[in-house]
């Protein structure tokens, strides 16, 4: 932008410097905003900072937003101060100046200026998804973005600061999630409860159609798919409550399917889940074994014995023929 | 130059007699939309049958009783009947029966039966367009309205989420099958040939096919909520699609249909661009919306071929029960993601390009000045167009595929944005200096680019995968590509209804409602999508009838606004009756003094466009420059070009 308006200048005319006058004014405005972005709108920018990867998202929007608002600012001020100087004066019907000089040079900064930012940030951006993790997206079966220091040495138990990462299993069906602990006896769960501080691995699958799994707060997306195992990965740092909504139209009740979890203490976690593994050891043992990817023909017959039961997990359970078509 | 040379021999009639062609039939005989619709009946009738007949056997009875394969071959043969009873096989059947056939390009002038008929002038075919194109885009925009009414509450409904997902996939796929040939479809077909000094399209027949397809695929995709609509928003991702009902069977045969309607205009475009222009109009001298006609009909010529063959296959899933994205029989959901992105990709910028295209040209005509870096505007389109193939994983960086390539795909999606910014380089090196006139067309085009710039810079956000990883699939998108589309397209191509209608039909605008109405959209458009960014971030899905509580007060005043945007494109349409229909102010000159080749006929242009082919003396965008040459010489000697073509020895 500045390139522009300083070749613009060098065409040499009595007049106003229009360049220099334009860049003044850009940069009060886009150092102003640049500050407002950083320091009062920054900490507060969705999705939070109460996990790894959500603090890295905050921090991808900010460094965007700041490097947004001044090019923005750029093309906003240029184009306000046009619409004000160079307009058509009442009677005068004569054509503005044909072609002026400098014109190549101004196209060849606006190149390079470009190109040089679109690189800076596609190499930021890479940067961002590798250091962290895969930035909490989903990484498919065979993830190669993992946390550093952690790998999976035992599925059948879990101790907290350990290298021996906590997993999670994510099942999407129409229109619930539920969540499996391998490490706890395979247990299934409506409520996803996480230790703070532990790093997590996220076996996102689904049972049917394609959903996906968000934890906003958290800063995990990642898609599950009927089949497939998807690994994401996070760190929760603060302890406090999420949401987890559905991300992709799954049919009629995709806007109902959400449900929350929380980021409890470590004894905490402990405690909940010694309890809860003892209170669904009888539903536990009629699912089928821990899988990455499950079968629905293999369960969809649970559905009934949980409704008769009246039991609390929700493995299997198919939104069934007792439920209205539509409300 | 023979390129430069042919069109002349071409243009000549057939050489055939009068008395060989078909004879005069009284109106009801003659094929027309009432044929038409007879033949879609009757077609239907039959695709039915035989559908039941081949496939009685597995049918898919999940809600209705109906057979799948009968409702595919019922809408395929509603087509077929619909075209061959506006007559469109006619000429095929005359040429393959050796009987002669009209070669006549051109509608004598008046009557409004011409626009209800299978024709051949890119004329007529373009006002068709025009209007077909205003039908969908206010259809489209009716589902919107509905959508907005639903999530002014989080929780009680007016729709109930049945009727909100109907209505989220038609007004979805409505904008987003039919807009794509909203400036191509209208402007490209009408102006394409004017502005390059030709009397004709290419292939005017495939023209009016690609047109008349679009009603059929309009009546089939609206059709879909006969039968419950479909559930899977304008994507139809498999395998919501395999599970869902009849009514998918209507979305995948409509939007099949705009594909192939897609092709053919490309292929049209293309071969009327390359072969059709008129001696002197350079490649360098083309103007910068022919450029982009170009660069669009290439993506849709290629693009649009993935799009109908994953519709094919997700046809045989529901129908012949193949398995190609059913992953316990082997198949896989992410070759049906592939394969739309492949497509779908492209078509944003099917969508974005003509945009581009309208806003560079009327631009240097308000400043009064040449167009700055015209070679580098239409470098930037061909940009666009190579890199929108290689950027389509974007769409699924959280999907669970292969991350390998993650990095690459970032990489490619924010280069495509260099290309992109060419044309804000172009527009701000015009305004330098220059003397600018706020009519209507101009302040469309100042909206758009300030709409495009919003929607352009939050691209770069998306394309950032932790950055994504938040905004991806949320409200989020929704604002962008809003922000693109609606913002960027659609005020690009109201500055080209406001510039280019007294063209088309002799008649201006309202000026002062015009004005209104660009306030009206312009304020009511931002105010109802940038609050949609913000609900984006904070945690609000696509297509959800139900939202967190908190979010109620923005999501009820982006609905009324969103009303209020309704209201004016209502003035918009006040505007277009009154001004054509009741004032009728004329205009037959060259109001906007643009040096257009299309301005330099008589509005409405007459029926041969040119009496004769013009020889271009210069480019289109001279505004301001000394000894410049009038644009074109629009009555050569006779025999310049016969000569031309005997000295440079390329004689046929």
């Amino acid at each position: 932008m500045a390139a522009a308006t300083e070749a613009g200048a060098a065409a040499g005319r009595p007049e106003p410097r229009h360049g220099v006058r334009i860049a003044v004014i850009w940069l009060v405005l886009a150092v102003a905003a640049d500050l407002v972005i950083w320091f009062v709108w920054g900490p507060h920018m969705p999705p939070g900072n109460m996990s790894t990867s959500a603090a890295d998202q905050q921090f991808d929007f900010n460094v965007l937003s700041v490097i947004a608002a001044p090019v923005m600012l750029a093309v906003f001020i240029y184009f306000g101060y046009a619409l004000t100087m160079w307009r058509q004066r009442p009677g005068d019907e004569e054509d503005g100046p044909g072609h002026l000089r400098g014109e190549a040079r101004v196209q060849a900064a606006w190149i390079i200026v470009t190109s040089a930012i679109v690189l800076g940030l596609a190499g930021f951006g890479t940067y961002e998804l590798i250091a962290p993790a895969g930035a909490g997206a989903g990484e498919g079966p065979q993830p190669i973005w993992k946390p550093a220091g952690v790998n999976t040495s035992s599925l059948t138990s879990w101790v907290p600061n350990t290298k021996n990462i906590l997993q999670v299993q994510v099942i999407a069906q129409q229109w619930l999630f539920t969540y499996r602990y391998p490490q706890f006896g395979g247990m299934e769960t409506t409520q996803l409860e996480l230790p703070v501080g532990q790093p997590v691995e996220f076996h996102v699958t689904s049972l049917d159609v394609i959903h996906s799994f968000w934890a906003i707060q958290l800063g995990v997306k990642a898609d599950a798919n009927p089949f497939l195992d998807n690994v994401a990965y996070t760190t929760p740092e603060h302890t406090g409550g999420f949401t987890v909504r559905c991300d992709e139209l799954c049919g009629i009740w995709h806007g109902a399917m959400y449900n929350y979890g929380s980021v409890v203490p470590v004894t905490a976690f402990q405690s909940w889940v010694k309890a809860t593994e003892t209170r669904l050891a009888a539903l536990t043992k009629t699912l089928p074994p821990f899988a990455l990817v499950y079968t629905p023909n293999e369960i969809s017959g649970l559905a009934k014995f949980y409704y008769q039961a009246g039991l609390p997990g929700a493995g299997g359970q198919y939104y069934g023929p007792q439920d209205p078509e539509q409300p | 130059m023979a390129i430069e040379i042919q069109p002349e021999r071409l243009q000549e009639p057939g050489g055939r007699e009068p008395s060989d062609l078909p004879r005069t039939r009284p109106w009801w005989a003659r094929p027309a939309v009432h044929t038409g619709l007879l033949g879609a009946v009757i077609g239907y009738l039959f695709g039915h049958w035989l559908g039941n007949f081949i496939g009685g056997g597995y049918r898919q009875a999940v809600l209705g009783d109906q057979n799948d394969l009968a409702i595919v071959l019922g809408y395929v043969f509603g087509t077929i009947g619909w075209l061959a009873g506006l007559g469109i096989f006619n000429d095929l059947g005359r040429f393959l029966a050796g009987k002669p056939f009209p070669e006549v390009t051109h509608e004598p002038a008046g009557g409004l039966a011409r626009y209800f008929r299978f024709t051949l002038d890119h004329k007529v075919v373009g006002i068709q367009y025009l209007v077909g194109m205003i039908i969908y885009f206010l259809t489209g925009g009716l589902f919107a309205m509905a959508i907005r009414t639903e999530l002014l509450s989080p929780a009680s409904h007016v729709l109930g989420p049945g009727v909100y997902l109907e209505v989220v996939g038609e007004h979805g796929t409505m904008m987003m099958m039919m807009m794509s040939s909203v400036v191509l479809g209208p402007f490209g077909q009408y102006l394409a040939p004017l502005m390059i000094g030709s009397k004709r399209m290419a292939f005017p027949r495939l023209e009016a096919l690609g047109f008349w397809l679009t009603p059929a695929a309009f009546v089939i995709l609206l059709s879909a909520v006969l039968w419950g609509g479909f559930p899977t928003g304008w994507t139809g991702y498999a395998d919501l699609s395999v599970q869902a009902t009849q009514g998918m069977d209507a979305y995948l045969v409509a939007f099949g249909l705009m594909g192939i309607s897609m092709i053919l205009a490309g292929f049209n475009i293309i071969a009327t661009i390359i072969c059709y222009r008129a001696p002197g109009m350079r490649w360098s001298r083309l103007p910068i919306f022919v450029w982009s006609m170009f660069t669009v009909s290439f993506l849709q010529v290629l693009a649009a071929p993935v799009l109908v063959a994953g519709f094919y296959m997700t046809i045989t899933d529901r129908t012949v029960q193949t398995a190609f994205f059913t992953p316990d029989l082997g198949g896989s959901t992410y070759l049906y993601e592939d394969l739309f992105w492949f497509f779908g990709h492209p078509e944003v910028y099917i969508l974005a390009l003509p945009g581009f295209g309208i806003v560079s040209e009327i631009l240097p005509v308000f400043c009064r000045r040449p167009l700055f870096g015209y070679k580098v505007g239409a470098a930037g389109m061909f940009g666009v167009a190579i890199l929108s193939f290689f950027v389509w994983q974007h769409h699924l960086f959280d999907s669970g595929i292969d991350p390998d390539m993650r990095p690459l795909f970032m990489l490619t999606t924010e280069l495509i944005s260099i290309p992109t910014g060419f044309i804000y380089l172009t527009a701000m090196g015009t305004f330098w200096k220059a003397k600018i006139r706020l009519t209507v067309p101009m302040l469309f085009a100042l909206g758009m680019y300030f709409n495009f710039l919003i929607g352009g810079i939050s691209g770069v956000f998306l394309s950032d995968v932790p950055a994504d990883t938040t905004a991806h699939g949320s409200f989020f998108v929704m604002a962008h590509f809003h922000y693109t589309i609606m913002g960027g397209l659609m005020f690009a191509f109201m500055a080209g209804l406001y510039y280019w209608l007294p063209k088309m039909t002799g008649i201006r605008l309202n000026e002062r409602l015009g004005k209104i109405q660009f306030w009206t959209m312009f304020i009511f458009f931002n105010s109802t999508f940038l609050p949609l960014f913000a609900l984006g971030n904070m945690g609000m899905p696509r297509r959800v009838f139900e939202y967190a509580r908190n979010l109620q007060t923005l999501n009820d005043w982006v609905s009324v606004s969103a009303f209020c945007l309704g209201g004016s494109i209502l003035i918009f349409l006040i505007n277009v009756v009154w001004s054509t229909v009741i004032a009728r102010v004329p205009e037959t000159g060259n109001p906007w003094n643009s040096r257009g080749l299309e301005w330099q006929v008589s509005s409405p242009p007459p029926p041969e466009n040119f009496a004769r082919i013009p020889v271009v003396l210069s480019g289109p965008y001279e505004y301001g420059v000394k000894n410049a040459l009038p644009v074109a010489d629009l009555n050569p000697p006779p025999g310049l070009i016969a000569s031309a073509l005997a000295s440079s020895g390329t004689e046929a």
